[in-house]
């Protein structure tokens, strides 16, 4: 009678054993799984992009597509595709946005991590991460609410909504990465570089610009990049605050249109499949092709910088 | 050079809220729009927002949780790793606007779900999937390996280890993470555009339940563009209202998670 409990009880242990050695298995392919999911889903965003677009591509005359500022996707006569326009539209406005930013978002990870006290470091990486929180469709109506008259005003322009107004908006959103990415590299640099240049009797300052500045270059580096492909990316802030004009901007007061602002305004009324629909998928893949180097660019210089 | 971060924060949010004060009352949040968007509050807009969040978290929060898992505790480092690691990183970069052409690509045409809180959501959750990984990785990274060699030496096997050990004690990080991505996902426009938001709908004032799963919805963000450029004669007050509960809520989610972080942190006790 013993022996039979004992048996039947090692027999119920045997199963639970095995059923929990399934179990285990089952939860490491649902983890591995997971672990490449990520692979997927950049490979999903090309293809099913590319899938849209692909129709109007033996169509489209790619020299024309990249070089011509024609952007008529709607004319019924007389229809082009050229993002040349766009294009400018978007590296304008960022570049502008990161003669503003880089200057301070730089200054300001060198304070961060050279210059302040811990209290005052906490509370400024809050300040940052709060900056960073804020909605880009909110940056586009204080685009539209605040900067338009202010820049009406300061410069006397009758239209607020250029180039200018854009590139304050992304520099704000994008300072907030460069001073994280920046003051991590700075970090990294070791303590004993700092040391031995206070020994040689260098100040404080010159310790960043000879030594530091020198020694963290490569992150630094990474992190305007990363802060370019986030500029370039954006789209609620630029399409509000841009000014809606296709054309090549001459000065920072001229509104234009960026590649991303032309997707969201147009895609909602081009009817799908058809042509123009198509045209603004490939514009989806020139952009995903853009931050894919820019971001891959990044990742190497940081990698780079670790050996 | 920092008060050129902490000025500008105070100024804009200190000026919106000033501009909204007017409207700004309870009834404000749980009333619908009416009079063509131009009257009423944002009852419709914030329900909506809170289910494309709440969907979007619970899918995108296990699976993210997960595969920082795998990254921290099952891979070795080679190519496969690599990979990843990049895919993550350019995930993260992918401008919002491609999402949103990805979404329709994928869940509203290809997967059939139509412009729906579905794939809204679902486009939701790839965006912020990047986020949710980085993070959770990083507390797991937090976690010291003797832990885990404690746990195998006394005959755990690996997933034991991960469920009893490893993610009880980062399982502040990893919540800290999954928060930020509520942030993220709630302030997020483009992706949803085309995804499964529109201007407006009409529904009970009240009912949690009022949406569906496959019901396109309205959401704060894109609430807030609508009435600041498609509606003519808005009174001046009400999209910073809109502003002002859209920024709180963001900005809310995210001093919740860094003082949860905060906190956290100060209780650690390795």
């Amino acid at each position: 009678m013993l022996a039979d409990e004992r048996l039947r009880s090692s027999k119920a242990a045997a199963g639970r054993r095995r059923w929990e050695t399934l179990a285990e298995s089952l939860i490491e392919a649902a983890i591995r799984f997971c672990g490449v999911s990520a692979i997927l889903f950049v490979f999903g965003i090309f293809f099913f992009v590319f899938r849209e677009g692909a129709g109007i591509l033996p169509k489209l005359d790619l020299v024309q597509f990249l070089f011509s500022p024609a952007w008529y996707p709607t004319s019924v006569s007389n229809v082009r595709y050229g993002v040349l326009a766009l294009i400018i539209g978007s590296l304008s406005v960022t570049s502008l946005a990161m003669v503003i930013a880089v200057p301070f978002g730089l200054g300001a990870a060198v304070f961060v991590s050279e210059f302040c006290g811990q209290r005052a470091r906490e509370t400024l990486k809050v300040v940052i991460e709060l900056l960073a929180a804020i909605p880009s469709v909110v940056w586009g109506f204080i685009g539209i609410s605040v900067m338009n008259p202010l820049i009406q005003h300061v410069f006397s322009v009758p239209v607020g909504l250029n180039v200018l107004n854009g590139a304050l908006l992304l520099a704000l959103m994008s300072v907030p990465i460069i001073v994280s990415i920046g003051e991590d590299a700075l970090k990294a640099v070791p303590d004993s570089y700092r040391e031995a240049s206070m020994a040689l009797g260098a100040t404080r300052w010159e310790t960043v610009r000879r030594v530091l500045l020198p020694a963290a270059k490569n992150g630094l580096l990474a992190a305007v990049l990363l802060g370019v492909g986030r500029a370039i990316g954006e789209t609620m802030a630029v399409l509000m605050a841009t000014g809606h004009s296709i054309n090549i901007p001459k000065s920072v007061f001229d509104p234009v249109r960026t590649l991303t602002a032309t997707i969201a305004a147009e895609l909602g009324e081009a009817s799908s499949g058809s042509p123009h629909y198509q045209v603004l998928f490939v514009i989806g893949i020139l952009l995903f092709s853009i931050t894919f180097v820019v971001n891959v660019t990044a990742d190497i210089v940081v990698k780079g910088l670790r050996k | 050079m920092a008060l050129v971060l902490v000025v500008p924060l105070i100024l804009i949010v200190s000026h919106l809220v000033i501009e909204a004060l007017p409207l700004l009352s309870w009834d404000f949040l749980t009333t619908n729009p009416t009079a063509g968007m131009r009257k009423g509050g944002v009852w419709s807009a914030l329900l909506g927002t809170i289910w494309l969040v709440g969907v979007s978290l619970a899918v995108a929060a296990p699976i993210g949780v997960l595969a920082a898992v795998y990254l921290n505790e099952y891979a070795r480092d080679n190519w496969l790793t690599r990979i990843i690691h990049l895919a993550v990183v350019n995930l993260a970069g992918v401008p919002s606007i491609v999402h949103a052409l990805f979404g329709l690509g994928a869940f509203v045409i290809f997967a059939r779900f139509g412009r729906s809180i579905l794939a809204a959501s679902l486009t939701l959750a790839v965006m912020t999937l990047p986020v949710i990984i980085a993070s959770t990785k990083e507390a797991l990274a937090a976690v010291p390996r003797s832990f885990r060699e404690a746990c195998w030496n006394v005959g755990a096997t690996r997933w034991q280890t991960i469920r009893g050990i490893v993610l009880p004690n980062s399982i502040s990080g990893i919540l800290t993470g999954v928060i930020l991505q509520v942030s993220r996902a709630a302030g997020e426009t483009a992706p949803i555009m085309f995804t499964g938001a529109v201007f407006f709908k009409r529904i009970e004032a009240g009912n949690l339940f009022a949406y569906g799963i496959r019901d396109q919805c309205m959401a704060l963000s894109m609430h807030l563009y609508t009435v600041t450029t498609q509606v003519p004669d808005v009174p001046h007050a009400l999209p910073y209202a809109i502003a002002v509960v859209l920024l709180g809520t963001t900005l809310l989610v995210n001093a919740t998670s860094i003082a949860l972080r905060v906190y956290l942190r100060s209780r650690k006790k390795w």
